[in-house]
């Protein structure tokens, strides 16, 4: 099969394509764009259609629109766009619509600026929108991954009739590297019985968000609960690099992922036994990657934030072994001498560097 | 024995909500006849906002889909866009259209999104309680206004049909009553016209509708009628504000 250079935010919207995705609406942000500007070029000629918003409230709440009727919708945007769609997301959540929404996360907060940076993996995860909800978060690594993950997307929206984020960043959206255009097997996916299209020949249907009744507002909410729980549980992934002998672990995602992999290469010439959980999964967090510590001594967690993704580490290591943190800001990335160093510093290891 | 009159197809059997006098009742029974005259019932796709209105969602027997408060013409754009074959309209207030969604009421008609906006203009804030709406009328009192709107403050109120018919993309904009039979059925002349418009894909249209809060506006129901045309009909311009030549032809 094929394999283009393309840029990662190219790489999404290639898929998205693939993927069936009829609609896009969107508002220019950097380093976002280009995937508005990919669809805007090639979706129509797939038969889609591609709409330039007024802004991202409006952009996402068209995609609200056109997933009630059942079609494939996406939407992109980076870290303030992100933020302005939080209201849109609570009321997909609610009325449990499939829309695919890509965060290219730039740093923050405020403004911020266009390097990468992984400050959004809060609002991503915990829900960043009102009301307590949950959505599945997709952390690629790579050009294949975001064009992977972004197909994938489709079928889990789709599935669990939810909304699914892909949380890239300024680094991974802007890169270039080869991707090999793969087709998915098709999923068997559950039939849209609930989507608005006219009614002619069956009974009204209404999808919305609302009840403002106390006793069915429990029984919504909980349904959304044994919904998440039921995603939780068979929804953790993970990548795992020379984890199983490890005496020290890495944890990273996205683009600290991949930099921690040369770190553990490096350990390991060295004759030090560091391994790697990359999580895949933002939300659910792989958990199950943390069931078994047993011969480790120590963690160490990269990221590119004040420390967000630690709490979770934190949660699912319960204790049982420490957990250091290492990170960088503003868009800076971490070398991997740097790691390396820290991991020496923290599980105080003669390493070279 | 024969039935004489009754509820209209486009209305579900459900009882409104809405409270006595208020104004919102006959106007979603004027669309219930519209969506029944013009046989769409089974092609259209409403859209309710947040609202008093909210819960036309059940009033309706047409499909419809529940927006969050002023979003209703974002949502709509999307429908319209996924179904272009369908009817698709939006059923908001004045806060709705005219405060929190007023960015997406300006765009829907400069892209002449091929939808249909029906604005119930009471003047107030109504489901949360009788506060100042930008179409709040000079002077008049609210919970948030309680000596009254002052326009050097806070500005004067919005006309929301006038400002939409300066747009492009607006092919048919009307800005009618429910105060009187007469001004009922031009409003339902005038929403029918809406619903055509739409289906001969000309462009954007919208029914900005005068209508009652007696609740809010602490009136009994027919006072508040009074209270319309003295306050309201004065200040807000009335009629067919812009009908292109397409839709003249129509
Ligand atoms: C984001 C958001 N802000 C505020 C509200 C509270 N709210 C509900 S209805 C409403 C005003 C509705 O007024 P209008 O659109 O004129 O409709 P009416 O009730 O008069 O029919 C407001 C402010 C909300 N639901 N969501
Ligand atoms: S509060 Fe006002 S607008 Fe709402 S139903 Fe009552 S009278 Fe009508």
């Amino acid at each position: 099969m094929s394999k283009e250079l393309m840029k990662g935010n190219e790489a999404i919207g290639e898929a998205a394509i693939r993927a069936g995705c009829k609609l896009f609406f969107g508002y220019p942000i950097t380093p976002s764009t280009e995937i508005v500007e990919y669809l805007s070029k090639h979706l129509p000629k797939a038969g889609g259609t591609v709409l330039q918003g007024e802004d991202e409230v409006a952009s996402i709440n068209m995609c609200y629109g056109a997933a009630t009727t059942g079609a494939r919708v996406m939407t992109a945007s980076s870290s303030p766009g992100f933020s302005l769609k939080q209201e849109g997301m609570s009321y997909l959540a609610a009325a449990e619509l499939p829309v695919v929404v890509v965060n290219v996360n730039r740093t923050g907060p405020g403004l911020g600026g266009l390097g990468p940076s992984q400050s959004d993996y809060f609002q991503c995860t915990k829900g960043g929108g009102h009301g307590g909800y949950r959505q599945i978060v997709l952390a690629p690594s790579k050009g294949q991954e975001l064009y992977d993950f972004t197909m994938e997307a489709f079928d889990l929206a789709d599935k669990y009739r939810t909304p699914v984020v892909i949380l890239s960043d300024g680094f991974l959206g802007q890169m270039m590297e080869p991707v090999e255009l793969k087709k998915r097997p098709k999923a068997e996916l559950p039939a849209k019985d609930w989507a608005v299209g006219g009614c002619k020949g069956r009974a009204k249907r209404k999808v919305a968000s609302y009840s403002l009744t106390n006793e069915i507002g429990e029984v919504n909410n909980l349904h959304w609960e044994a919904k998440f729980a039921e995603m939780k549980d068979s929804l953790q992934r993970w990548e795992s690099f020379h984890a199983e002998d490890a005496e020290y672990l890495i944890v990273g995602y996205g683009t600290c992922g991949r930099i921690a992999k040369s770190v553990v290469l490096k350990a390991r010439k060295q004759g030090f036994k560091v391994g790697l959980i990359r999580p895949i999964t933002l939300w659910p967090f792989p958990e199950e990657a943390f069931a078994n510590l047993d011969g480790v001594k120590g963690i160490l967690t990269v990221e590119l934030n004040f420390g967000q993704m630690v709490e979770d580490v934190k949660l699912a290591v319960e204790c049982r072994t420490p957990v250091y943190f290492h990170n960088r800001l503003g868009g800076m990335l971490p070398s991997e001498n740097e790691i390396l160093r820290k991991l020496g510093q923290v599980f105080d290891l003669a390493v070279e560097v | 024995m024969q039935r004489v009159f009754g509820r209209p197809k486009g209305l579900t059997e459900l009882p409104f909500h809405y409270c006595p006098g208020c104004t919102h009742g006959v106007i979603h029974r004027l669309i219930g006849e519209v969506l029944e005259e013009l046989d769409i019932i089974g092609d259209t796709i409403g859209v309710a906002p947040v609202g008093c209105a909210g819960f036309s969602l059940d009033f309706f027997a047409c499909d419809f889909v529940g927006a969050a408060h002023g979003r209703a013409q974002a949502v709509a754009t999307g429908i319209k866009r996924a179904l272009p074959d369908k009817v698709v309209f939006t059923y908001q207030g004045d806060g709705d259209i005219a405060a929190i969604g007023t960015a997406h009421a300006i765009h829907v008609a400069a892209r002449g999104e091929k939808i249909t906006s029906i604005m119930v203009n009471n003047a107030v804030f109504g489901m949360t309680g009788g506060q100042m709406a930008p179409t709040t009328i000079g002077g008049q009192i609210t919970t948030t206004s309680p000596y009254g709107r002052d326009c050097a403050l806070v500005g004067t109120p919005i006309d929301m049909p006038k400002t939409v018919a300066t747009l492009n993309g607006a092919v048919y904009v009307a800005a009618c009553s429910v105060d009187t039979p007469k001004n009922i059925i031009q409003t339902k002349k005038c929403l029918k016209k809406a619903f055509q418009v739409q289906q001969a894909g000309l462009g954007y249209a919208l029914v900005s509708i005068l209508s009652t809060c007696p609740t809010n506006w602490g009136l009994s129901p027919a006072d508040s009628l009074k209270w319309l045309q003295e306050n309201m009909l004065p200040v807000y311009e009335m009629g067919e504000l812009k009908v292109t030549e397409e839709v003249k032809a129509l």
